[in-house]
């Protein structure tokens, strides 16, 4: 196993089920929106649940992928296991220690983040050493005597020229931002790389040296990552367990090959059916998910899927179904009432709220 | 530290800063001596500061020495502009007049600028109660007309130039409040300064260091059009008998002793008017130039 | 063979920048036959944005085209003046963009936005064109359609707003519709609604699409014939499963290797190395050679010419076969 630069060893326990690394518990984080009169008026919620409910753990040396669409929580989730959004209820214990809500300076540290949008990620007024020497000073990383041979250590690491110290943000191209972006997040020496998007808002052809550069590093440096991405073809790239949120809660989790090989999920389902694929598929016109989500300030009673869900019972109105393990694989969750189940899953009897048809569509939302 | 084969290899065009496409790089700043806008206020301040400052080597006279035997004379070899009322040379007056009235506008703009820089910050940055706190104060002073209250501080706070400065600091505090309030708004929400919070950054350090440099620059264009303001605040103050006191010359009191000879001899009042007109003049222009040239975005 | 519903012969568009000539687009040349869907992919700045823009002539005013044709049913749209175009756009080419909530009028009501065209252009009275707008909602898929006619724009969710643009632009039956990234912006089960909506309405209507788009799978979704853009020319054309599973020319390779795929995780990605040309300035001989691994001699001395190697396929690459030979090595080492 290599070593950071300075010599300091990097995570060097040996993923382990005992000690996650990460250990999340009922965690839940809200917003609260305007005015409670109108939001009454309107038949809406007051306060947003934008993550309602999450359990979650991560072992050392791991790679968990975030996986949903616009409004699932994984952002904000994201956020607030790094310490830049307030949860409102739960538990964040990294390595067995509670984080409190205002997290020290030693603690902020130890969970770092990559930001999705190369061209505001980095501050335009400063040069990348900048930038760097600042978070190197004010941490006392390295003796001050070092902090510039550091700085260039961490560029090498990153594909960077040690030139590149003296550049200004501005003179980068997007994929060599991110690369800035990451030696950032990677001077601190965090214990967990929490990458939001890190690869959308870049051209196809360079996002493949970012995923590279992901992936080596995590070989190297035995890096702990937690991937937050709405491509499941990236997140099958990089990862080895995958959980799929939506509308604030995680509905399956499962070791990534599982996940592929066999949905359980309804939406997990037909979130692998939507992504277009390279081979011209015959013509069909039933989408693979119908409808629009809800609102999140509209979540329905019961299961939260089942607005759009082509399996909808009546129990999914009553019971809101919660994570359950799979009898075979109980790495594998799911929350659905047939997720498991021996019979091939049953037609919907309920007709989904709004739902019309092949060209239907879900409740009207506004996100 | 071992090294790790990574694409591209370092020193390939990929890994050095100039690699962005045409198509990527930021257009290149306008040079700025080529802005006609700043360029011709930048002259026009330059001309009246050195007016103003090298008034002894101008002018052999004393702006306050009388002379009753040569009161209101035209333009002659010996006065420049002529003499007034009481015998006092006029442009004598003019420059070492200028000289206060800058001084003190300068000075004065800065105060207010600092005061509503810091509190701004604090609104906009944390939010909450604190926010609204001074917005509250804001609104309390916007309440009132700007003149209206300058006058009738420096009134209660009795006339002088200490109470020209305070009381434009009470009340010019509040444009500066509301633009950096606005901008940081909208700052803090880019992810550098999200990535500074994760960072462990301090709050203060992230208000000063990584914020404020920012966005200071709209403050400091609208500083350009404040400088302008308090000009005729002083001058203002001063034609009413509020601001600079006599004997010190000021444009404001010019203007206004000159005013009873109107008719007879225009230039008394007209000459330090035009004199306030073109340096408002010049600080709109620098301004304006400076509005162009710090655009955001480039 | 008749006559294709769109021809574009060597177009070239320049936007004057500060740095110089920006040749956006450099003699691009594409037929689209009538009921045909053509994919056009690129990476930002491959000019692809430009093409479809200066086929409709909604060009940014420092851009204009100084050469090339571009017909519609034989009717050279490069020469025609604004308020010709006016009649032309709508009834006979309509165009879908990217973010809908700007290309929408915040402060109009859907269904009046919607009626608007068949008002102007086909010369329907007020009750009518909303007729004929509830109609076109509901062959769009947005529910309850009468009431959703009076709704604004910013009550619809991303994917309700690009419905409701797909309806617009088929309110005057145009024979072509320009889409320029519709479906970049949505997330990926509304994406997939979309991509097979329009689908669907161009079969049934015999319309012709343009699509422009970055994302290689996506194009698959619904076009039938696929053009490679890069640095402002086309460097590959045929159909779209052709040129996906054996491409001919290095940069399209360098596309289909790069980009991970959901179905077969590869071990590792190969990115293609440098950055995209300077358009001011760009390499002498062929664009994409100082990227290129097969590069020769002869790449670097004049641009290769976009020519047939077969019936319907078309690459500017001169020694493509060394494409079907990587392809073919990788497909031995699996």
């Amino acid at each position: 196993m290599t070593t950071l630069p300075g010599g300091v060893p990097a995570a060097v326990l040996p993923a382990s089920q005992d000690s996650p690394l990460l250990d999340v518990t009922n965690l839940a984080v809200s917003f609260s929106l305007g005015s409670a009169l109108i939001a009454r008026m309107r038949n809406q919620a007051h306060v947003l649940h934008a993550v309602d409910g999450v359990d979650l753990s991560i072992a050392r040396g791991e790679a968990l992928a975030l996986v949903g669409e616009s409004g699932s929580g994984k952002s904000t989730l994201a956020r607030a296991l790094s310490g830049l959004q307030r949860p409102d209820r739960g538990e964040i214990r990294l390595d067995g220690k509670t984080l409190p809500a205002r997290r020290s300076r030693a603690d902020q540290r130890k969970i770092q983040m990559v930001f999705q949008d190369p061209y505001s990620s980095l501050n335009p007024r400063l040069t990348v050493g900048g930038i760097l020497h600042e978070l190197l000073r004010v941490h006392h990383i390295v003796p001050a005597a070092e902090i510039d041979s550091y700085t260039r250590e961490l560029l090498r690491l990153v594909g960077l020229d040690e030139e590149a110290v003296h550049a200004y943000p501005r003179q980068f191209s997007g994929g060599q931002r991110q690369r800035v972006a990451i030696a950032r997040a990677l001077a601190l020496r965090p214990e967990l790389l929490v990458a939001d998007e890190p690869v959308s808002a870049l051209d196809v052809s360079v996002q493949a040296t970012i995923l590279n550069l992901l992936q080596d590093l995590r070989g190297e440096l035995g890096l702990t990552l937690l991937l937050i991405s709405h491509n499941l073809a990236v997140v099958r790239h990089l990862c080895d367990r995958v959980a799929v949120m939506y509308l604030g809660r995680i509905i399956e989790i499962a070791p990534t090959e599982t996940l592929f090989a066999s949905p359980r999920h309804p939406y997990t389902r037909g979130l692998l059916a939507a992504i277009p694929r390279l081979t011209f598929e015959p013509e069909s016109d039933v989408p693979a998910v119908q409808g629009d989500p809800p609102s999140p300030l509209r979540i329905p009673a019961g299961c939260r899927f089942r607005t759009r869900c082509p399996i909808a019972q009546p129990i999914c109105e009553e019971q809101d179904p919660a994570l359950t393990e799979s009898g075979s694989d109980p790495a594998h969750r799911a929350a659905c009432h047939f997720a498991f189940a021996d019979t091939a899953p049953p037609r919907a009897t309920v007709t989904a709220i709004g739902a019309t048809g092949p060209t239907g569509a879900g409740e009207e939302a506004k996100s | 530290m071992s090294a790790i084969s990574l694409s591209p290899a370092a020193g390939s065009p990929e890994s050095s800063p100039q690699a962005a496409g045409a198509e990527r790089a930021q257009p290149r700043r306008h040079h700025w001596y080529r802005q006609p806008a700043l360029m011709s206020g930048l002259v026009i301040i330059a001309l009246i500061l050195f007016a103003v400052i090298a008034a002894p080597l101008l002018t052999s006279y004393n702006p306050d020495t009388q002379n009753l035997n040569a009161i209101l004379q035209g333009f002659s070899s010996h006065h420049l502009l002529g003499t007034d009322q009481e015998g006092r040379d006029v442009f004598s007056r003019l420059l070492y007049g200028g000289r206060v009235d800058l001084q003190v506008a300068f000075i004065a703009v800065l105060f207010p600028f600092v005061l509503g820089t810091v509190l701004g910050s604090i609104a906009g940055y944390f939010g909450g109660w604190i926010d609204i706190l001074i917005m509250r104060l804001v609104d309390i002073v916007v309440a009132f007309p700007f003149f209206v209250l300058i006058i009738a501080l420096v009134f209660v706070l009795g006339p002088g130039e200490r109470s020209i400065y305070i009381a434009i600091t009470l009340v010019g505090w509040v444009s500066y409040a509301r633009i950096i309030r606005g901008e940081i708004l909208v700052a803090k929400r880019q992810e550098y300064v999200l990535a500074a919070q994760s960072g462990g950054l301090s709050n203060l350090r992230i208000m000063g260091r990584h914020l404020l440099p920012n966005v200071i620059t709209q403050a400091i264009i609208y500083a350009m059009s404040d400088i302008v303001q308090d000009i005729l605040a002083i001058v203002t103050l001063s034609y009413l008998g509020l601001g600079i006191q006599p004997p010190t010359p000021d444009w404001g009191t010019m203007i206004s002793d000159g005013q009873n000879f109107l008719t007879t001899h225009w230039q008394l009042t007209t000459i330090p008017g035009l004199a306030v007109v073109v340096t408002g003049l010049g600080l709109s222009l620098i301004g304006d130039g400076l509005a162009d040239l710090l655009r955001p975005g480039q | 063979m008749s006559q294709p519903l769109l021809q574009v012969s060597d177009l070239h568009v320049q936007i004057a920048g500060r740095r110089g000539i920006v040749r956006a687009v450099d003699g691009v040349s594409l037929e689209v036959p009538a009921g045909e869907a053509l994919g056009l992919v690129g990476e930002s700045g491959s000019g692809k944005s430009m093409t479809l823009r200066a086929i409709l002539g909604l060009l940014p005013p420092e851009a204009r085209i100084t050469s090339g044709q571009v017909l519609l049913d034989g009717a050279d749209l490069t020469q025609l003046g604004n308020s010709q175009l006016n009649k032309i756009r709508g009834p006979k080419i309509a165009m879908i963009f990217q973010e809908p909530m700007s290309a929408l009028n915040p402060v109009m009501r859907v269904g009046s936005q919607i009626a608007e065209g068949p008002q102007i252009h086909l010369g329907l009275n007020r009750r009518q064109a909303a007729e004929r707008a509830l109609e076109l909602m509901r062959r769009v898929g947005i529910p309850d359609p009468e009431r959703r006619f009076r709704s604004f724009p910013h009550e619809f969710s991303g994917g309700m707003r690009q419905r409701v643009m797909i309806a617009m632009a088929l309110s005057c039956e145009p024979s072509l519709i320009l889409c320029d990234e519709p479906t970049t912006a949505l997330d990926v089960t509304i994406q997939d609604q979309i991509l097979r909506l329009l689908a669907r309405l161009c079969r049934e209507s015999g319309t012709s699409l343009v699509f422009v788009t970055h994302d290689l799978p996506v194009v698959a979704q619904v076009c039938h014939q696929l053009a490679v853009m890069y640095g402002g020319q086309i460097v590959e054309r045929g159909g779209v499963e052709q040129v996906l599973t054996e491409p001919c020319h290095p940069y399209t390779l360098g596309l289909v290797r790069s980009a991970p795929d959901v179905d077969h995780p590869r071990s590792s990605l190969v990115p293609i190395p440098g950055s995209p040309p300077s358009l001011v300035s760009p390499p002498a001989g062929c664009r994409f050679h100082p990227r290129c691994k097969f590069a020769e001699e002869d790449c670097t001395v004049s641009q290769p010419p976009l020519r047939l190697i077969d019936a319907g396929r078309a690459t500017a690459c001169l020694h493509f076969e060394r494409c079907l030979d990587e392809l073919r090595t990788e497909g031995a080492d699996r």
